[in-house]
């Protein structure tokens, strides 16, 4: 189809054209860092965390005397296992999305100052008791887990730091640690007094929070042995057959109630930590996918509504071409060309716009570059938009008569 | 000729009733998104002391290990034990204070009722003057029986009406993990949003207040732990956190003019080059923001409600686009109308003035539409989980505001079409009829 007659005609309407344009341009930028916000965050909900989440309820106890921890623990552990349905019992410190942090940080080499900002790698410490593997389902990648001798030996001395030598790491801790190598056999550090030997690779756990780390490091965790001794133990990992952990939750929360009366006992399934812990990403992600869908009823209508009046407008001119032997097609094509360009002028300034965007939400937010493949989406997605909106118009058009030509209006 | 463009307005209206619903209901979905985005965000950037900010200071120290490059320095959140009771004995300002969040296991009263956790502050004796905490029954501690470790406590509106159904309960028990504290003071309902003390402490930044106060060197004694513990150095005593090489307290002073706040500025610039010499400390960066500033360097506004509003007003400017598009193909096709009337002596800035009244009857119709989409928006944001959700309300002056919003923007909308109304040349419209 020829297109110079459509530009001219364009550069007479330069209004309602330029209007369009800034329209679709409008939609473009907001559509583009819309979706790549959703694409972000459905990127976190999504994040592999290599635990059996589907029988796993979590029991804390909370209050108890902190001096009789070593008489309380294996007591607890040992009332949880007897419950009818529950396949392994373990106490950890703190649990995976449950906002409640402990988190430490290791180098590679001896001997470098604590913390000393740079060398350190922030991960989530896991301190877990026997039968932990068990109880959250963890997936072995490499090497072994711990054996009892090193959970019998495992304390935290007065400074809160595990006494023990053997770690289990995660897949993402052990490639950012050791890029190139294996992580079996090698040692972690923190300060001159304290090293870890790695003893396994598990596949990714997430940690409880993201401590103010970006994605990637949402899944360094280490899993340190420890001996059921220690008051910061207090929550109990009780893993059942999904159909029953309801029942199991239940039994688990009141038979600990009964155990120690002083307590104040919370029981929750994974699903629930996992849902609170996601609920403001989940309701961001709805509340952008909401405003995309109504964005683009907003830009199609406001479509339908200046073609229609362009169409309109032209009845004459429509009628005077078909008198002089445009086909219906012709028409048809006429319309759907002069979109096709105007959405195009509107996506080149609306990728412009939203790249612009992007670059803005970078600096002030916590937002990443947009990947290139966002353009020619949402390219596509406008020119598909343009389209279908005009079809309506464009069609009455084409059933103009040709004898609109011969009528003074 | 006001009530007379009305009229024109609303027949001209009436003529295309989907087209001015479309109109309509477009404006009226951007301003409802605006608004209710807007409200959220401004509920969160507020001002949680409004009488008190400007005046009310977070001064930061940093006691790690010297850097190789020093530039690269911050101060850090919080403050380890020492330099917070260092700096609150020094009595430099008007009030100051330390503390930090902790969970009170509150024992029953009652034998077979269970005990429950309450979200407490420790903190020293001029908390309350210095945040101008109401009181309805008693009054805070002193400094002297603070630093003697009295047990006395001081608790929230709510606390007191689940114990003691909020009656004046001053003078009475309470049972706090083993130990029994004397309730000295009653809090009328005090919840500041953001809750501003606790911002690095390990609790909620936005919700419903602590429920028990009590004095610092007490709680320490009986060994409560901090929500929030960050060590610097591997290796000390946490069973001992006075001593513990460990940022757990926030501490904050109360510097009423300008001069006084330099003088403190320069007093804590002292001290730490006085720690440095003692060799405890070894940087020297310090800062000391003001409540706001510190409010906006912690990011206590979620990022993603900011998104949301940048969103809503893209989506807010999309629609008056559209609306703009939609009044120029609707005035543009009564030119012959708009010949008529120009012939029969109508001036330009009568026909100008008619489309800009149309414009913001639609304005108007969107605002109101707008209002009932905003509540609508703000009534799901309180069926959230997230934790200011209970504070999503409209107030008299985003009501007001949502008006001003709609007025702007459908003005803004009909500015291009009622130009390109009004010069409109008459003759060739009506030759053309």
């Amino acid at each position: 189809m020829n297109i110079r007659p459509i530009l001219s005609t364009l550069r007479k309407h330069r209004i309602p054209t330029a209007l369009i344009v800034l329209e679709i341009a409008l939609a473009c930028a907001v559509l583009c860092n819309a979706i790549f916000m959703i694409g972000q965050r459905l990127e976190a909900i999504h994040q592999p965390n290599a635990i059996d989440e589907a029988g796993l309820s979590i029991v804390t106890v909370r209050g108890l005397n902190p001096k009789n921890a070593a008489d309380d623990l294996p007591r607890n552990l040992a009332a949880l296992r007897h419950l009818p349905g529950v396949k392994a019992v373990a106490a950890i410190n703190v649990v995976p999305l449950s906002n409640d942090g402990w988190n430490t940080g290791f180098t590679t080499q001896s001997g470098v100052r604590e913390f000393s900002d740079d060398s350190y790698v922030n991960v989530a410490e896991y301190l877990v008791t026997a039968d932990a593997d068990k109880a959250l389902g963890l997936k072995l990648l490499r090497g072994r887990f711990f054996h009892s001798e090193e959970y019998a030996a495992g304390t935290l001395g007065k400074s809160f730091m595990p006494t023990g030598h053997a770690i289990v790491i995660t897949q993402s801790f052990a490639r950012r640690m050791w890029p190139d190598q294996d992580a079996l056999g090698k040692v972690l550090y923190m300060g001159d007094k304290y090293s870890y030997t790695v003893v396994g690779v598990v596949a990714d756990v997430l940690r409880p929070d993201r401590n103010g780390g970006g994605l990637a490091s949402f899944s360094y965790s280490v899993f340190l042995p420890m001996a059921p001794v220690e008051a910061a133990l207090n929550k109990y990992l009780v893993r059942s057959a999904p159909q029953d952990r309801a029942r199991v939750l239940r039994e688990a929360v009141s038979t600990l109630e009964k155990i120690s009366p002083e307590a104040v006992v919370n029981g929750k399934t994974f699903s629930d930590i996992r849902n609170a812990y996601f609920a403001d990403t989940r309701s961001m992600a709805w509340m952008l996918v909401l405003v995309c869908v109504v964005m683009v009823a907003v830009t199609a209508f406001g479509i339908v509504g200046l073609s229609s009046f362009w169409v309109g407008q032209r009845r004459r001119q429509i009628g005077i071409r078909r008198a002089v032997g445009a086909t219906r097609a012709d028409i048809l094509h006429y319309f759907q060309t002069e979109n096709f360009l105007i959405s195009s002028f509107g996506v080149v300034l609306g990728m412009l716009l939203a790249y612009g965007a992007n670059l803005y939400l970078m600096q002030h937010y916590e937002m990443a570059r947009m990947p290139w493949t966002f353009f020619p989406v949402g390219a596509v997605t406008l020119w598909l938009i343009g389209q279908l909106s005009v079809l309506g118009p464009a069609l009455r058009a084409s059933h103009v008569p040709p004898v609109v030509a011969t009528r003074s209006v | 000729m006001f009530t007379y463009y009305i009229d024109l307005a609303l027949r001209s209206l009436r003529r295309n009733t989907v087209l001015t619903a479309l109109m309509v209901l477009a404006l009226a979905l951007g301003i409802g998104a605006s608004i209710t985005t807007l409200t959220v965000l401004r509920l969160l950037s507020g001002d949680p002391l409004p009488a008190r900010s400007a005046q009310l200071y977070y001064p930061q120290v940093d006691p790690r290990p010297a850097l190789d490059d020093p530039s690269r320095a911050r101060p850090m959140p919080a403050m380890s034990w020492t330099d917070a009771m260092n700096l609150v004995n020094a009595r430099k300002a008007r009030y100051q204070a330390a503390m930090a969040l902790t969970q009170a296991k509150v024992m029953p009263a009652k034998t077979g009722e269970r005990p429950f956790f309450s979200d407490a502050v420790m903190t020293t004796a001029d908390f309350f003057p210095m945040f101008d905490v109401p009181f309805r029954y008693g009054s805070g501690w002193s400094a002297g029986e603070g630093q003697a470790r009295a047990r006395v406590v001081v608790i929230s509106d709510a606390l007191n009406r689940k114990l003691f159904a909020g009656a004046n309960s001053v003078g009475r028990t309470l049972r706090i993990r083993d130990h029994d504290f004397r309730i000295v003071g009653v809090l009328r309902p005090w919840s500041p949003q953001p809750r501003f003390y606790a911002v690095w402490l390990g609790g909620r930044s936005y919700g419903d207040g602590d429920g028990v106060f009590l004095p610092l060197h007490t709680a320490v004694a009986d060994k409560m732990s901090p929500n929030n513990l960050n060590c610097f150095a591997a290796g000390g005593d946490l069973n001992d956190l006075t001593k513990a090489p460990c940022i757990w307290l926030g501490v904050w002073v109360d510097l009423p003019t300008a001069s006084q706040a330099r003088a403190y500025r320069g007093f804590l610039d002292n001290y730490v080059h006085q720690q440095i010499a003692l060799g405890r400390m070894h940087r020297t960066d310090v800062a000391m923001p003001d409540l706001m500033q510190w409010m906006r360097e912690s990011h206590v506004v979620p990022s993603d409600v900011q998104l949301q509003t940048w969103l809503a007003f893209g989506f807010l400017l999309i629609c008056v686009v559209n609306t703009v598009g939609l009044l120029l193909a609707k005035c543009l096709k009564r030119s012959q109308e708009i010949g008529v009337r120009r012939a029969l002596g109508a001036s330009r800035r009568a026909v100008f003035a008619q489309f800009m009244v149309e414009a913001s009857i639609i304005g108007l119709a969107g605002g109101l539409l707008g209002l009932l989409f905003a509540e609508l928006g703000l009534w799901a944001i309180r069926q959230q989980p997230a934790e200011y959700a209970d504070l999503a309300h409209l107030d008299l002056g985003m009501f007001a505001f949502t008006f001003v919003v709609a007025l702007v923007s459908s003005l803004l909308a009909g500015v291009l079409p009622a130009w390109r109304a009004s010069v409109l040349a008459p003759a060739p419209q009506l030759k053309a009829s």
